[in-house]
Formats: C-alpha cells, sequence, structure tokens
C-alpha cells in the first residue's frame, strides 16, 4: 500500500485553460454557483410564494392551477428540465424568438440555469408556503375578514406573516438544496463549481485534491446558508411564541 | 338591524341550518344557545358573511349579505366579531393588532387610530400591556383585547362567537364584565354562549336552537320561566344544575 500523499501546492500551478491558477479556476466556478444559486432561490421565491398562495385560496381553478405547476416541476427531474429548457424551447418558439435564444442570448447557461433551477425550487417552495398557510388555525383569516379586510389584505398582514415565520426551516433546506442542484447545471455547459472541478481532475490528475477543495467550498457556501437563515429565524421570532425559535 | 330569514345552509348533503328565522332591533342584546353541533356558531357567522348559506337572507341595516354584489368587506367592517379562540394576530404587538383595520380598512391616520386603540385598551383595563405581544398575555386578557380589537372599529353591532368557552374558569367573569357593561351603554350584540348568567343579566331575548334549527327564540323572562319546548327545558336543566 501506498501511503497518501497529498501536493496541496497544486492549487497554485498554472492551469491549462487560461484561467491563471488552479485555485482561481475553482474560484470561477464558485463565483457561478454563487451566482445560479441565489437568482433561482429569489425567483424561487417569489413564485413559490405566488404558488403556494393561489392553491389556498377559495378558487377552485386557481388552486388546479397551482396543483398542476406542483405537480409538473416536482414530478420531472431537474436534469430533463433543464435540457428542456436549453434545447427544446427554442425550437417550441416562434422562429425570431427561438433563434435569439439559440444565438443572441447573453450566457444562455448561466440564464437558462437561473431561471430553470428557480421555477423547479419554486414548485417545493409553493409545497411549504401552503404547509404553512393550512398549519395556521382558520379563525385567523376569518379575524381578518371579519374585521373588513379583503382576502388580500389578510394574506398580506395576517396570514402569510405567520406563514412564512412557520416555514423558515423547512426553506433553509431548499435554499441549501439550490446550491447543491445548481451543480447539475455542468450538463448545459455553466462553468459552475462542479464544472470546474472535473476540468482541474483532468488537467491536473490530482483527483483527491480537487475534490477535497471542492468539498471544502461547497461546505463553506452551506454552512453560510445556514447561518443566514437562523439568524432571519432569530429576527423573526415572536415574542410569547415557542416556535420561531424561542430561547 | 339585523333581520334572518329563511336561511338553511348545506355542508354537501348534510344540512346544517334549517330555515332559521329571526332578527335583533338596534340596541337589542340576543343571546343565542343550544348544545353543540346546533349550528349556533354557524348561523352568527352567516351574519357578517364568514360562512355562505344558499337559501334566505340575512340584511344587516339594510344591506342584504348573500347578496353577490353586496362589498362585504365594508359590510363586516361595520360589524365587530369576537372569536372564542381570540384569534388575536400573534406577530403584531397589542397596539398594532387594535391599529391594523382601523388603518387598511377605515383609512385612519396612525396617530388617530392609537389613540382611539389606547382608549379602548383603558376601558378594557390593559393599557399597561399595550406594548407587549398577544402571546404574553392571559387568554382572558387576549378576549379582553379582541373585544377593544372589534370595538376600534366603530362598529353598527358585535357579535360573539363563544366568547368565553375557551377561558379558564377564572377568567371568565372579567371577560364577561366587559360584555356587560357593553350591552348596558346600548351596544346591539348577537351572542353565542352558554353563560346563563350573562344571558340573565343582559339579554333582552333568548333563542335556542337545536340541529339546525331555532326552537324557540323568546324574551327572557318567557325563556327563563317556561321554555315551551321539551328540548329547551332539558338543555336548561342540564346547564343549570351544575
Amino acid at each position: 500500500m501506498t501511503s497518501l500523499h497529498l501536493d496541496w501546492g497544486i492549487l497554485f500551478e498554472e492551469s491549462p485553460t487560461g484561467d491563471g491558477p488552479y485555485w482561481q479556476l475553482l474560484l470561477t466556478g464558485l463565483k457561478w454557483t454563487l451566482a445560479t444559486a441565489m437568482s433561482g432561490w429569489l425567483i424561487a421565491v417569489a413564485v413559490g410564494a405566488v404558488v403556494g398562495v393561489i392553491r389556498t385560496v377559495p378558487s377552485r381553478w386557481l388552486s388546479l392551477l397551482g396543483d398542476a405547476y406542483v405537480e409538473v416541476f416536482r414530478n420531472i427531474p431537474f436534469l430533463v428540465q433543464l435540457f428542456f429548457w436549453f434545447f427544446v424551447l427554442p425550437e417550441l418558439l416562434p422562429e425570431a424568438a427561438g433563434s435569439w435564444m439559440k444565438q443572441s442570448m447573453p450566457r444562455p447557461e448561466f440564464f437558462t440555469a437561473a431561471v430553470g433551477l428557480g421555477l423547479f425550487t419554486a414548485a417545493r417552495v409553493a409545497e411549504q408556503v401552503k404547509s404553512g398557510i393550512q398549519s395556521l388555525p382558520r379563525g385567523q383569516r376569518n379575524a381578518g375578514l371579519a374585521m373588513g379586510l379583503t382576502l388580500t389584505q389578510t394574506y398580506r398582514y395576517v396570514i402569510l406573516p405567520m406563514a412564512f415565520r412557520i416555514v423558515i426551516p423547512p426553506l433553509t433546506s431548499e435554499f441549501m438544496n439550490t446550491f447543491k442542484n445548481s451543480a447539475v447545471a455542468l450538463a448545459i455547459g455553466l462553468t459552475e463549481l462542479t464544472f470546474q472541478m472535473k476540468q482541474m481532475v483532468e488537467y491536473s490528475n490530482q483527483v483527491i485534491i480537487t475534490i477535497l477543495a471542492t468539498t471544502v467550498l461547497y461546505m463553506v457556501l452551506a454552512m453560510a446558508v445556514n447561518r443566514l437563515m437562523a439568524w432571519i429565524e432569530h429576527k423573526s421570532r415572536v415574542p410569547g411564541l415557542i416556535a420561531g425559535g424561542g430561547k | 338591524m339585523i333581520e334572518i330569514n329563511n336561511v338553511s345552509k348545506w355542508y354537501g348533503e348534510f344540512q346544517v341550518l334549517t330555515d332559521c328565522t329571526t332578527k335583533v332591533q338596534k340596541g337589542e342584546v340576543v343571546v343565542v344557545c343550544g348544545p353543540s353541533g346546533s349550528g349556533k356558531s354557524t348561523l352568527i357567522k352567516c351574519v357578517n358573511g364568514l360562512e355562505p348559506f344558499q337559501a334566505g337572507t340575512i340584511t344587516v341595516e339594510g344591506t342584504s349579505v348573500g347578496d353577490p354584489k353586496t362589498n362585504l368587506p365594508k359590510l363586516r367592517s361595520k360589524v365587530g366579531m369576537v372569536f372564542q379562540n381570540f384569534e388575536l394576530f400573534p406577530h403584531l404587538s397589542i397596539t398594532e393588532n387594535l391599529c391594523l383595520a382601523q388603518e387598511k380598512v377605515l383609512g385612519r391616520g396612525h396617530e388617530e387610530s392609537m389613540e382611539k386603540g389606547l382608549k379602548l385598551l383603558d376601558r378594557v383595563g390593559l393599557k399597561a400591556q399595550a406594548q407587549k405581544f398577544p402571546g404574553q398575555l392571559s387568554g382572558g386578557q387576549q378576549q379582553r383585547v379582541a373585544i377593544a380589537r372589534a370595538l376600534a372599529m366603530d362598529p353598527i353591532a358585535m357579535l360573539f362567537d363563544e366568547p368565553t368557552s375557551a377561558l379558564d374558569p377564572e377568567m371568565v367573569n372579567e371577560v364577561l364584565d366587559v360584555m356587560v357593561q357593553l350591552a348596558k351603554e346600548g351596544m346591539t350584540m348577537m351572542c353565542v354562549t352558554h353563560e346563563m348568567g350573562f344571558a340573565r343579566k343582559v339579554a333582552n331575548r333568548v333563542i335556542f336552537m337545536d340541529r339546525g334549527a331555532i326552537v324557540e327564540d323568546a324574551a327572557k323572562e318567557d325563556f327563563f320561566g317556561q321554555p315551551r319546548s321539551e328540548r329547551a327545558q332539558t338543555f336548561l336543566s342540564k346547564i343549570l344544575h351544575h
């Protein structure tokens, strides 16, 4: 058995890709992972909140629409969804829009990955938001309506502020998932962290160091997200309630 | 002021209200009682349109509740409602609870709402709790805040849906005291409650419901003196002997 010899110096060697030293190669990947996951998350929260809410309103038509969204986006593998947006959508669109997507859209891998990730994660956020709303006592909605608030105002001022507090813990895992799932975008050529990791493995032959370094970077990201969400949970804690990160 | 005419309501096949007819005059206090599942809470929730009904009409000061053209939020802003489980908004402080609908529904300024809210809070004896959150108050205190919150809208009538049923026994009276005071000031009130002491003290009329129907609708003296229906007699003997 050979003893494990790790040469961390490899990180400072020049990579043949023209990106500078290997550590910089990984850093570029980190940057794209961060950009994709963060934009995806913003889209996911915005779309997911809307879809989650319409699944709870007293309109059959709207809740069916919301249910359909969740079914479609939750039941198809994310990789397949990405391929659909990247390769199929341009063919289905009208000629002009399709060729714009294929030829002139800036950074097509990034935008496709961010939007695709956002729409995929939105289905999961919607599920959390819906269950958060449904976990509130029904009397809260009645109390808002009974005072003369419209249904929209009741959601805005009464239901959603509590529902979001309740779902912070499950949303934390969804937020962390956007970082992990963004690695799938390597399949459409986005130079995110996992893509760069593969490149470095190929050029440097230092499999162990490369994967260890990448692992550390992903873990740092996940821990940062976790801390951020814990901070939000603490800040939004309601005095007198146990739920929401009490002492 | 509140007129309920031949109201019936079904949940699917199951009929929860059958042909209910009654009215509440201005300044009148009407107590609705009856065994659980008799439809009292459902009936009172029909009055401000929180529960839809399929037959009959309800009008509040001439406005039809069941009419799809009726501006329900506007009508509800004039009818205060107090719930069994208080339903204060836990993420808002007591003053924010008192101000929310005044500002968002009536369009009052923040200072005016605050002044009004604090005055009513003082009236229910809780001015010292203004900065707290609902979770930091006892049940009785929360229910008194809920009454103040409803009064802040200057309602023309108040609906009470079992306001003391979720309270510990020692807190029932502090809430009833506020309600008695309100009744004495001439507020129009419709109260679903089992508190017969309250009914004896301030009610003008008592309605007894059973299986979704109004079985008895009588002046207080007649109801407690000689209820006509056997069902009401049994009910009274059960709750008065303990």
